[in-house]
């Protein structure tokens, strides 16, 4: 497959692996957060920590929009099937996460007492406008989630519903946005009891970056003077950007650069942009799970197509729902923990029986190491 | 939110549609959201929609980075 | 004024009729579906007999070994892919659970539940297919049942088949006698069968489509049984893919699993529609395939006889069993560094990230 096989190259690999240890000053160690899931998931299954020494160690950043979808706004999902009879949409991955009640979204679909939803999963967000023409005399709601890659899609799907005068179509809005939740990582309690973050760099998103450019990333740079090294998904992408970092801060360095410009570039997709700008504006705060409430983090639709807004639409309440005590995931999405840090880990806590974010879907930090990299502290233990 | 593929662009279709093709398997998605696509060229595809062009010349270029990383060590470790 | 027939009547219409709730009632227009559909296709000895049960043989008393019977519940949608259909898929499943026993299947029994308003076309469709793979692998339906609900109630058609064969004296094939230093075999390519049938639901088109694996594999089995191999275990990898079988192997032995992935073979239409929907080919269902364990001294002999096979033309030894107190399942990736392949988290949905 072309553009995928060429960066999967063994080869290269340990070409890679060779200067990363080469470039590495053994007399410090570099804790490098990689914030989007699908770079947990690169990490993982090509079994990437193999390839690097050991002063260099990765944190899974909450780049991972499922899990950080709050119980809350899971629950207004449930509640719309269940409750008010209408069709739900959504992708693959939000269907198991565990809500109140006992309850999800595979789980609602079985039944709950009387009632069971209508929920179906959709590859494409078009697949759920196509459910409102085919069903004209039901709502139907498609659950919106994603950072900046996903976004421009429902947007695109708004303006579709607006053009085609339907009127039995909706959008429960989740959209989240990746500069602010790097932004409140930079500025956790951490920093404030240690006086730094214990991070030193970021690989940034690969797609959420071909939606929004490099520029947004400019000012964590310059700011708190933290290099961002944009990489594409394929494990080869990952290493070449974790040695462009060491690079950098062997150097002194904190700069953004772009591994990933094949496919990414200062500006972004600007016709993309420009489409989200027009359907969706940023709410003043939102909640993530794990991270509590975050400042302009999140999209909300605007007045202007509030007729598919489903929040408005169904004049719908958000009670936020608090996870397990002993959940670390806040640590854990800050990078302050790990996994194994986490005292339910891999007992209470599995993939069949997440409490919280990070081990809700199979990039979430929790998630990657119980499946891939558990195997590697029972060795040491 | 990433799971995404390149793939190539084999047909274009009215609506702003495209059928694009990764190792054999084809599937229509949209181009609504990138301008002047061309068939032949590659692009990035998530759920169903194609986010950016990819550009080959840059992958080659990418490719060959890797290459020269790797060559650099093992003439390093020679000399 | 025309003659009037004698005993005549009206034949069933295959071409435009459906299923009625009358077909399901005992009476004589189920007896006639009975008649045309099913025992026109399957047509034995046995079933001439026109019995609620079949009268089976005994093995000869020479013949010392034990009866083995394994059935299985057939809800595939759709009923038709490429490949193969909801009908065949039931006989050569069946087949191969009996099979992986080490035993030899000797017959078929097969009930079916119809929905209302299910085109005959396709029923008789599914039964010439049901009744072609039963004759390929010799297996006769001595007997079945049929059950007809209401419209809504059912998807078109549900299968089960259930299969008895035999088990020679002495042969006791179990996924609880993996010992460390075996090696693991795998007759041919992983995924076809998941990604034939997930590519029609999703709409993807291909240049050369990817077919269902379904085969019946006792021939297979047979071969390799003869080929005096010390083979500990048989297994075949449905739903849940190679992976789940090889967890579960690991988990009943006590032992763990270490895979080559550059040697696990994957169609490359596979390995692409994996691609496109966020799938790993790992899990995903296969219908023709088997894993088999065996003293690592046998390895060769066995692969041999296995390539010897059609239905074993690709086979390949994929790892090995060693001593791990966790019982992982780990694979070397081709990309050089190590994983575990770990047992599915609920049902593998296509991911989006």
């Amino acid at each position: 497959m072309k553009f995928i096989d060429e960066f999967r190259d063994g080869q290269l690999a340990r070409g890679l692996g060779g200067a990363i240890a080469k470039a590495v000053d053994p007399a410090r160690s570099y804790h490098l957060m990689e914030f989007c899931g699908g770079h947990t998931h690169a990490i993982s299954r090509y079994g990437l920590t193999d390839f690097l020494p050991a002063n260099v160690r990765m944190v899974h950043g909450p780049g991972c929009p499922v899990c950080v979808l709050p119980i809350g706004r899971i629950d207004l999902a449930i509640q719309l099937a269940l409750d008010r009879g209408v069709i739900l949409c959504s992708y693959g991955d939000t269907l198991r996460v565990p809500a109140s009640n006992g309850l999800s979204l595979l789980k609602a679909k079985a039944g709950a007492g009387d009632r069971s939803g209508d929920i179906r999963m959709v590859y494409s967000a078009a697949d759920a406008l196509k459910a409102a023409r085919d069903n004209p005399n039901r709502e139907v709601v498609f659950f919106a989630i994603g950072f900046e890659t996903t976004t421009p899609p429902t947007a695109l799907l708004i303006r579709q519903a607006q053009a085609e005068g339907l009127k039995n179509f909706s959008v429960l809005c989740n959209h989240v946005l990746t500069p602010a939740a790097i932004t409140h990582i930079l500025e956790s309690p951490e920093v404030r009891q240690y006086g730094t973050v214990p991070l030193d760099g970021f690989i940034g998103p690969a797609h959420v970056s071909t939606i929004i450019g490099s520029r947004p990333y400019e000012p964590f740079a310059a700011q708190y003077r933290k290099p961002v090294v944009i990489a594409g998904f394929e494990p080869l992408d990952v290493m070449q950007a974790i040695l462009m970092l060491v690079r950098q801060l062997n150097a002194g360095r904190a700069e953004v650069e772009n591994e990933f410009s094949r496919a990414v570039t200062r500006d972004g997709n600007l016709k993309a942009q420009a489409l989200v700008a027009e359907v969706f504006e940023v709410r003043s705060s939102f909640e993530w799970r794990g991270l509590g409430e975050v400042p302009d983090s999140a999209l909300k639709i605007r007045a202007a197509y509030a007729a598919f807004d489903a929040e408005q639409r169904f004049n719908l309440r958000y009670v936020p729902v608090p996870d397990n005590k002993a959940c670390e995931c806040g640590a854990i999405l800050r990078g302050v923990k790990k996994p194994q840090d986490c005292k339910i880990f891999g007992t209470l806590c599995t993939p069949e029986n997440p409490m919280g974010s990070c081990m809700v879907s199979s990039e979430g930090a929790c998630a990657a190491h119980y499946t891939y990299g558990r195997f590697k502290d029972a060795a040491v233990a | 939110m990433c799971l995404a593929i390149p793939a190539r662009v084999i047909e274009k279709k009215e609506h702003d549609q495209a059928l694009v093709e990764l190792g054999g398997v084809r599937k229509e998605i949209s181009l609504a959201l990138v301008d002047d696509v061309e068939v032949g060229d590659y692009v990035i595809v998530h759920v169903g929609f194609a986010l950016t062009r990819l550009d080959a010349e840059e992958a080659e270029r990418t490719l060959a980075l890797f290459a020269e990383m790797g060559e650099l060590v093992a003439t390093a470790d020679a000399s | 004024m025309s003659e009037i027939k004698k005993n005549y009547t009206r034949p069933l219409d295959i071409l435009n009729g459906r299923v009625d709730m009358s077909h399901g009632s005992g009476g004589r227009a189920m007896a006639q579906l009975i008649e045309e559909l099913f025992l026109a296709a399957f047509d034995n000895e046995f079933l001439r007999q026109g019995d609620d049960g079949a009268s089976l043989p005994a093995m000869p008393a020479e013949a010392s070994g034990r009866l083995v019977v394994a059935t299985d519940a057939h809800v595939v949608a759709p009923l038709f892919f490429p490949g193969g259909d909801i009908g065949c898929l039931a006989v050569h499943g069946t087949i191969n659970d009996v099979a992986v026993m080490g035993a030899r299947p000797l017959y078929l029994a097969a009930s079916f539940i119809l929905e209302e308003g299910f085109p005959l076309a396709d029923l008789q469709r599914i039964v010439a297919s049901m009744a072609a793979a039963a004759r390929a692998a010799r297996v006769p339906v001595v007997t079945g049942d049929t059950k007809v609900v209401e419209r809504g109630k059912g998807d078109g058609v549900f299968i089960t088949t259930t299969g008895f064969g035999w088990v020679p004296q002495g042969l006791a094939l179990s996924g609880s006698q993996a010992k460390a230093g075996d090696a693991i075999l795998l007759s041919g390519s992983i995924g076809d069968h998941g990604m034939a049938i997930m590519s029609q639901r999703e709409n993807l088109a291909f240049d050369a489509p990817i077919e269902s694996d379904t085969a019946a594999l006792h021939d297979l089995v047979a071969a390799m049984l003869a080929s005096g191999a010390a083979i500990r275990c048989l297994r075949d990898p449905t739903r849940g893919g190679l992976a789940t079988t090889l967890n579960e192997i690991a988990r009943q032995s006590e032992v763990g699993l270490m895979l080559d992935e550059a040697v696990i073979p994957v169609r490359h239409a596979v390995d692409a529609a994996c691609e496109f929907l966020g799938l790993d080919p790992l899990y995903v269902a296969n219908e023709g395939k088997l894993v088999a364990i065996c003293a690592a001294a046998d390895a060769e002999r066995l692969l041999s006889a296995m390539r010897a096979q059609p239905l074993g033309k690709d086979a390949a030894i994929i790892g090995n069993v060693h001593t791990d107190p966790h019982h992982f399942v780990q694979m070397q990736t081709r990309f050089g560094g190590r994983r575990i392949v770990d047992w599915l988290s609920g049902e593998q949905l296509p991911r989006i990230c």
